[in-house]
């Protein structure tokens, strides 16, 4: 396999996009109309990439698993969408964004990628507007801001806790204008099961009628998969059930080499686990911090008398309560980034003061914010002598105007009402930075394969910074794929279309058939549910929140003895030639199953703490992450060779030409 | 807690379905309704029966996906939930539970709960968008301020999630309350007004032609809608439609 290539432009950074459009290749318009584009995935960069290329004049077919394009799980992200428009004047700029984004990420991702990133966010906005996208605005008519984790501005653009439906809602409403002009043919309650290589270039896909279980055969000049991150190898998540890594997967094991998977976001702010029924968890979005404050108990016969149900929080007086956020990183407070907020909340619960039953949550408190609110709002209104409870009404208002939907979705799981008592959150499995590696054009070690939004690796190293992955899928589908995929296709002008008769596509299908009877020939002692939960115990426990190399071990082995018991013993009811959702789950989990290895393979062969990967064997006196640049300042590209634990290491040294590397602090 | 299902089943579009009924032992209230349905299908998948399929995705009120009729009602009983949303707590032990696909004749039985919704996409697709284009250079955000009051009615007429319980409350199956949720939201923005007239004539035909029923004004959509979505858009529409048909 070649050497990775990042085809990173030369020149100063602020210049090598402009650059680098200048000089790539384009392909007429009269020859556009002769290409075909896949695109896999509905969500804000499969939405954004298809509605791009198809009114540049690419004839594009998109696929998604659900019902509608719309439903992508894009559609369920609350709080925003970053970009460096500086309207608030707070000293923001596109070099700080970029900045914010390469510490925010430990210093583990491309610099050029993430500058690129920081460069069109503002474009993004403009966008959106123009498209109708209805974000939150001030008295005076103009765009609201806010502000998340790890950043000292307010750059956050919104929609109350709906930005993710609305800009996903934006993409597919392009979508649909080109959907109608009959540029993109929209393939629904479809699955890609297969990539097709012809002569080592992407060249189709194999997919499944979910309805109807036929596979189909679909050809095109360049296969986009924006088919999401893979959190879901956890079972438990803040992701959508369908939510999985096969085509990610699939091309992984044709050749398309699969960057630090280790690397996985852990929110610090979900609603905890309830009990053993549980299918999933529910974020409760990071703009909560900004006025939300978290604590925990001082003492530990408090927290033990609060989760016997003989204390409530609201009983606890202020000097009892411990603000660890605010103690430990006072220059950021709440808004330390995810990884910090999240390692945190996991060090007071292992400490013994976690306040609800299973002992696993802390207090998000509104209390403060709800007064001051209301204070303020009392003294505009000339309310100088309102009592308490008139002030706490009036700020119940505010917060219930900012953050309305989340507390309500949180009453109805938790059945409390978090006006009155503080929200109770632990950390959950939320992002992927991991994912397919790509060039600085997005395209993937496979020739003409390419990978955009949360599906690739490269602009948020080892940890995510809230509200940049609205912004990453957007970016990535409006303002860079449009333009680097056309490097690629000026080779294929002549090609004309690609034959579905040709015997790479009857290979794959036959793999396909195969792999499919396999599953459906398991002796059927334990259902497909019963594998996901427990490869989500061995992951949590043991590539979760710390790992450390006798559990990665460990996990490597059980991961294996498990895909091998699947193998064996999944029973799935139904017939394979008709819809058959269980047949669809068992495909998932299988390649989660293998995705599973290579993950820990991947947090055992990376001896440092970084981001969300924190090793217990590095770290700081205080408990800080310990990174190790020196030996670790690369990106961990993988290469499939049979087995997952197999697979063979690439490098991508990381070159910082423009910031320094430092330790993270947010104190 | 004990609860006793009456559960619609049906092979595919061409066969007729029917009741089945299930009965459920130890039932947590903090149960989400649709984890109630993984025990109830985790059983029969141990008993080498096919589950109950039904449409969900993100189970959290937001995608839209979930579509059941429960007790007679689209989401069933909890006023602004999605059937995700709805815990178990909404019922007593030994409560018997009749769970349906929604019904309409524009949205056909897939199997089981599961329908197809595929006419929503079509309404859209005739005009629920605007006519600018992704790659281009729109004027900067802040260039056309936007009354805040204006911003705030659009963005409530876009947190419609597209479920289809309007359809399945209303006695006629009509569409109303969806399109013009979506037409609303592009009318009340200086940016949707520009192709106002030709949208809604276009996706008012688009809904005709789906074979969804016209409006009688009962309200049982704006009742139902997991998001409140108001029955003003309805008359916005109206108006909207009114004003285009007499521009023609």
């Amino acid at each position: 396999m070649a050497k990775l290539e990042s085809r990173v432009p030369n020149g100063p950074l602020a210049e090598k996009w402009s650059k680098h459009k200048n000089d790539i290749r384009l392909v007429n318009p009269a020859n556009k109309r002769n290409i075909d584009i896949i695109v896999i995935g509905t969500g804000l960069a499969g939405a954004s990439a298809s509605a791009s290329l198809a009114e540049l004049g690419y004839n594009v077919k998109t696929f998604c698993y659900q019902d509608s394009p719309r439903r992508a799980h894009s559609i369920a992200a609350q709080g925003g969408v970053n970009a460096a428009k500086n309207y608030q004047g707070d000293g923001d700029s596109v070099y700080r964004l970029f900045y914010d984004t390469i510490k925010g990420g430990d210093y583990r991702s491309r610099e050029a990628n993430v500058h690129r990133l920081a460069e069109v966010s503002t474009n993004i906005i403009d966008q959106c507007v123009a498209q109708g996208v209805p974000f939150a605005r001030e008295y005076g008519g103009l765009l609201d801001n806010r502000s998340f984790g790890g950043v000292q501005v307010s750059r956050t653009f919104y929609a109350k806790g709906q930005t993710g439906q609305q800009l996903l809602l934006g993409a597919y409403s392009a979508m649909n204008r080109q959907i109608q002009r009959g540029k993109i043919k929209s393939y629904t309650r479809h699955e890609m099961l297969d990539l097709v290589l012809v002569d080592g270039k992407a060249r189709g896909i194999i997919a499944r009628n979910l309805v109807t279980g036929e596979l189909e055969r679909h050809s095109a000049h360049a296969v986009v998969l924006a088919t999401g991150g893979y959190g879901n190898v956890f079972y438990l998540s803040t992701y959508c059930m369908g939510a999985n890594v096969m085509a990610a997967w699939r091309a992984h094991r044709r050749g398309a080499h699969f960057a630090n998977p280790c690397f996985t976001q852990i929110h610090p702010t979900c609603i905890p686990v309830s009990g053993d029924h549980q299918s999933k968890l529910t974020l409760m979005s990071e703009s909560l911090r900004n006025d939300g404050r978290i604590w925990v108990p001082k003492k530990l016969e408090d927290a033990k008398a609060i989760r016997e149900g003989k204390l409530k929080p609201t009983d606890l007086a202020e000097e009892d309560r411990d603000y660890y956020l605010e103690r430990r990183y006072p220059a950021f407070g709440n808004l330390v980034p995810r990884d910090v907020a999240s390692r945190a909340a996991k060090e007071r619960c292992d400490a013994g003061f976690g306040v609800n039953k299973t002992g696993e949550a802390v207090y998000l408190d509104f209390d403060s914010a709800i007064m001051r609110y209301g204070r303020e709002k009392a003294n505009t209104m000339g309310l100088k002598d309102a009592d308490d409870k008139k002030v706490r009404a009036l700020g119940e208002e505010i917060v219930e105007a900012k953050y309305g939907n989340l507390f309500q979705m949180y009453e109805k799981i938790v059945n409390e009402n978090p006006y009155k008592t503080p929200m109770k959150i632990y950390p959950a499995v939320h992002y992927a930075m991991g994912g397919l590696w790509v060039d600085y054009n997005l395209m993937t070690t496979i020739p003409g394969c390419y990978a955009a939004g949360e599906a690739n690796f490269s602009d948020h190293g080892a940890n995510r910074l809230g509200a940049s992955a609205l912004m990453q899928g957007l970016a990535d589908g409006y303002f860079v794929l449009p333009y680097t995929i056309g490097d690629y296709l000026a080779e294929d002008i002549q090609t004309g279309s690609i034959s579905t008769d040709l015997p790479e596509f009857e290979a794959a299908e036959k793999e396909v058939k195969e792999r499919l009877e396999k599953l459906m020939s398991g002796s059927g002692k334990h259902s497909v549910d019963y594998y996901h939960k427990k490869l989500g115990k061995i992951m949590w426990n043991k590539c979760g929140m710390s790992r450390n190399e006798q559990g990665l071990k460990e996990a490597i082995k059980e991961i294996a003895d498990l895909r091998e018991d699947f193998y064996k013993n999944v029973r799935i009811p139904g017939e394979l030639n008709a819809m058959n959702s269980e047949l669809e789950k068992a495909h998932r989990v299988a390649d989660f199953l293998e995705l599973g290895e290579l993950f820990a393979v991947d947090a055992l062969n990376r001896n440092e703490s970084c981001g969300g990967h924190f090793r217990e064997e590095y770290q700081t006196e205080e408990g800080e992450a310990l990174r190790d640049d020196e030996n670790y300042r690369y990106v961990a590209a993988w290469e499939y060779t049979g087995v997952p634990s197999g697979a063979k290491l690439h490098k991508e040294e990381l070159v910082y030409e423009n910031i320094e590397l430092k330790t993270r602090s947010y104190k | 807690m004990k609860i006793h299902l009456n559960v619609w089943r049906q092979k595919n579009a061409q066969t007729n379905g029917k009741f089945e009924t299930y009965d459920l032992d130890n039932i947590s209230e903090d149960m989400s309704f649709l984890e109630m349905l993984d025990v109830l299908n985790e059983g029969l998948i141990n008993e080498g029966k096919e589950p109950v399929v039904f449409d969900h995705d993100c189970r959290e009120g937001i995608c839209g996906t979930c579509s059941m009729v429960i007790n007679g009602k689209p989401h069933g009983p909890q006023k602004l939930t999605t059937t995700c949303q709805l815990h178990m707590r909404s019922f007593k032990d030994g409560d018997h539970i009749t769970i349906e696909p929604f019904r309409a004749g524009a949205f056909p039985v897939i199997k089981d709960l599961m329908v197809d919704r595929s006419a929503f996409d079509r309404i859209q697709q005739a005009g629920g968008y605007i006519s600018v284009n992704t790659s281009g250079r729109p004027v900067d955000a802040n260039a056309i301020p936007i009354e805040k009051d204006k911003a705030d009615a659009s963005f409530n007429a876009a947190t419609c999630i597209g479920c289809g319980a309007c359809v399945a409350a209303c006695k006629n199956a009509s569409a109303m309350l969806f399109t013009s949720a979506k037409v609303s939201q592009y009318a009340l923005l200086p940016q949707g007004r520009v192709e106002a007239t030709t949208r809604v004539l276009n996706m008012v035909k688009q809904m005709d032609l789906e074979g969804f029923g016209n409006c009688t004004n009962t309200g049982a959509c704006e009742i139902e809608c997991p998001k409140g979505i108001s029955l003003e858009n309805i008359a916005r529409l109206n108006r909207e439609y009114l004003s285009a048909s007499i521009k023609g």
